[in-house]
């Protein structure tokens, strides 16, 4: 953080900006200006696939930087609401400038996504969070590393993976696998630069297992076994890997590393494409109360009486709405209104509880 | 790795929150029984059907909310803050008293759209489904002495839910005033006018004081935890308050002694401290504008025991009164003169009020209500000319509260429900 927003953060301007904060000022003169609010601007759109695309973003002074593997709140304002969802960062630490990206893989559903995917133009305001996740190489680097993943699970361990390619001439590297599982040639991201990476020496060994669309003489074929890591001569028990993927994949990769006495070699993050069955008239899925740890079947009442029935004594007034007191933050997951019928899928917004039930799974912040 | 189960769940379109019934406390010991809020102007069905073509009005609006609300809420907090900066400069200019008096003006009115169309409307939860922690409802707080928390509370759910019944809304004359004939009268009531004239001056203050509900811990209806919970937050706020407008800025005008005199600072303080009167008076005669003119409708808390979502609109409607004017006036009470649309619907921004009132007119017409609205200073006659007559001791000896004969009647009041608790036991066991 530079001097000059230190001094912006400091006790003796809040207490002359009392009691809101110097961002409520900043923002109108310039949106970028924040002091504690990440922003940043987008650089550039690069198509990867016909469905995926990266971001490149430049942030503002608030950045605090990444670590590869880590993941970014990433949110954009259409017709004045503001719509966020959380990806990988996928660039390398060691990037020069002061830019990193996101990559995206657009699902047909999803609003952020596609919106990303197809209208996002240079120059657009993105609201950041800082940088977070526990998915992240150690500061040691062992001498064997496995990057694991699958499908769009690629952004996080590509991030891994080029950091460690731009590491300083010099210091120590480990031996790289790079194994990607992806549908087709055509599904995968970043296939260029992994076909370059292919060919680099020192690094390691890049694969890529088309399951759908095997090319011809591939040395690996279908889905992910414990035999597949044989055949690349890994032994899991001595090698520190890092999985993401689908949570399909993530289960048989546990399962053969659990096999083999290695689960603690295994770090793991999966993502699970949130199944939305709006006309279903059964209620499904799990309603998580986050910060207490406590979580239950989805009963079909509205989120307020669920936390009241599994013992929480979330603030409230009407009951009918009205109020305001008892709206709290919504992590990720699907609500409906139950006096307009309105789903409100959005990560991390506010919704008043007496009036919303949960459509599948959803995580609140109660 | 969560996997999906199903189960019978009775979720059914529009009920699943019981929202046609009433908000919990107000449900009555006898369900059955019907509230009778309206019911000498509406049947039971016009009151559904009153509710249901609101709910529309409602959603129509909520469906078209976007680019423009947003718009709209920054551009005023974008002129607030020019306000503000451009009156904190020309108060550090006393030695030039256009610049000075311009400055408090600035300042005040800076205040002022803080108050009321950005901290009220926003702590209503009005731009909540913008999505911006900078404009939230839960995380906003105002510029003025009361804490966020405990106004919201008492503003929001007591007096937005339970508007205008007697003995839950606490702002039917703020446990100060005589406002309203169902009022009982005592004497500290004969002071009405000249009182209320002190609360336009300290208005900041009083709501402060309303929000840490002293009568309320001292009545034995609050417990201490949360009493001192009330107190810390308000004197933790007021320090801020204080600190920021009484000693930061007069102390960064210090470093203008040398060219000027030793009475900048002190003409800083003064100036400031006139801005705050300027929002005071403002606020106050908004508020009181909106629900104490004459014609105001209170309530019986057995009246709207068990009402409907309709009956709930109608009491909205009945209790509140509107102040026709300007553009920019609607603008600086932040839409709080289209009082009715508000209490209507607390939670659409309300740059949207002026448009909904055609709807409501609409729908006051076909169910042939009254829509109780006048210029400023025909309703501010009312309020004072309410005060005045409502000062004055009744004849009625069931009016006067510390008479001998309120005094039987809450004694016997008591007792009845004593020996009903104690058949109650009786039966239990």
């Amino acid at each position: 953080m530079g001097l000059i927003r230190a001094a912006l953060a400091s006790k003796p301007v809040a207490s002359l900006t009392s009691p809101h904060s110097i961002d409520h000022y900043l923002e109108h003169v310039h949106p970028m200006w924040t002091v504690t609010q990440v922003r940043a601007r987008v650089v550039e759109v690069v198509r990867e696939t016909g469905v995926a695309s990266t971001v490149v973003l430049r942030p503002n002074g608030a950045w605090r930087g990444f670590r590869a593997g880590q993941h970014v709140e990433f949110g954009v304002e259409v017709e004045g609401k503001r719509r966020v969802r959380v990806f990988s960062v996928s660039s390398s630490e060691k990037r020069a400038g002061r830019t990193f990206s996101v990559s995206v893989k657009a699902h047909p559903d999803g609003y952020v996504s596609q919106y990303l995917h197809h209208e996002l133009k240079p120059g657009t305001l993105v609201h950041l969070s800082q940088a977070d996740g526990e998915f992240v190489l150690p500061r040691t680097l062992p001498d064997h590393v496995l990057l694991l993943s699958g499908g769009s699970g690629i952004t996080p361990v590509m991030a891994m993976l080029r950091t460690l390619r731009d590491a300083k001439p010099g210091t120590p590297r480990p031996q790289v696998t790079f194994l990607h599982y992806a549908r087709s040639r055509e599904d995968e991201m970043f296939t260029a630069e992994l076909d370059a990476l292919v060919e680099e020496a020192g690094l390691g060994r890049v694969v890529r297992v088309y399951t759908r669309e095997p090319e011809p003489g591939a040395e690996l074929t279908g889905r992910f076994t414990a035999e597949h890591l044989q055949q690349l001569g890994v032994d899991p028990a001595t090698t520190l890997t890092y999985a993401c993927g689908p949570a399909g994949l993530i289960a048989s990769v546990r399962d053969a590393y659990e096999a083999a006495g290695a689960a603690d070699q295994l770090r793991v993050e999966y993502f699970k494409v949130p199944s939305v069955d709006l006309d279903a008239a059964d209620a499904t899925g799990t309603l998580t109360f986050e910060d207490s740890a406590v979580s239950a079947d989805n009963s079909g009442a509205t989120i307020l009486e669920q936390a009241e029935s599994a013992g929480l004594s979330p603030r409230y007034g009407c009951r009918m709405g009205v109020c305001n007191t008892c709206a709290v933050k919504k992590n990720h997951g699907a609500v409906r209104h139950v006096i307009t019928g309105e789903v409100a899928a959005n990560t991390d917004e506010t919704v008043k509880i007496c009036v919303q039930v949960p459509v599948g799974d959803v995580s609140m912040a109660l | 790795m969560s996997h999906y189960r199903t189960k019978h769940a009775p979720i059914e379109p529009l009920s699943a929150s019981n929202h046609n019934k009433a908000p919990q406390p107000l449900v009555g010991p006898d369900t059955d029984r019907r509230a009778t809020i309206g019911t000498d102007l509406m049947s039971y069905e016009q009151l559904e059907e009153f509710g249901r073509e609101l709910d529309t009005v409602r959603q129509r609006v909520l469906d078209d909310l976007g680019q423009a609300d947003a718009d709209y809420i920054r551009r005023v907090i974008k002129l607030r803050n020019a306000f503000e900066v451009l009156g904190r400069i020309g108060l550090f200019m006393p030695f030039f008293w256009p610049a000075f008096v311009a400055g408090i003006l600035l300042l005040g009115v800076a205040k002022i759209l803080e108050n009321m169309e950005i901290g009220h409307n926003v702590m209503h939860g009005q731009y909540d489904w913008m999505n911006d922690p900078l404009v939230n409802g839960q995380k906003y707080e105002w510029d003025n002495v009361a804490p966020a928390q405990e106004w919201k509370h008492g503003h929001n759910y007591m007096h937005h839910t339970y508007t205008n019944i007697h003995g839950m809304d606490r702002d039917i004359g703020y446990n100060m005033f005589r406002i309203d004939a169902e009022q009982p009268w005592y004497p500290s009531h004969r002071f009405n006018l000249p009182l209320a004239f002190v609360l336009m001056l300290l208005f900041e203050w009083g709501v402060m004081y309303h929000g840490v509900e002293l009568d309320e811990y001292l009545a034995g209806r609050m417990d201490k935890a949360e009493f001192q919970g009330r107190k810390k937050r308000a004197m933790r706020k007021i320090r801020r308050q204080l600190v920021k407008d009484y000693v930061a800025f007069p102390v960064l005008s210090l470093a203008l002694v040398p060219f000027t005199s030793w009475w900048t600072p002190v003409l800083v303080l003064a100036g400031t401290f006139v801005a705050n009167v300027i929002r005071n008076i403002w606020t106050f005669l908004i508020i009181f504008c909106g629900h104490f003119p004459a014609e105001v409708e209170t309530f019986k808390e057995e009246e709207a025991q068990n009402e409907t979502r309709g009956q709930w609109y109608l009491r909205q409607l009945l209790g509140s009164a509107n102040i026709s004017g300007s553009k920019p006036f609607h603008v600086l009470t932040g839409n709080l003169s289209y009082q009715i649309e508000h209490h209507l619907f607390p939670d659409i921004p309300a740059r949207r009020y002026g448009d909904v009132s055609a709807d409501v007119h609409r729908l006051v017409e076909k169910y042939d209500l009254r829509y109780n609205t006048g210029r400023l200073s025909k309703q501010l006659w009312s309020v004072a000319s309410q005060l005045h007559q409502l000062s004055k001791k009744p004849d009625d000896p069931y009016k006067i509260g510390n008479s001998p004969e309120s005094k039987a009647l809450r004694r016997a009041k008591r007792e009845a429900e004593a020996e009903r608790r104690a058949q109650e036991q009786a039966a239990a066991h």
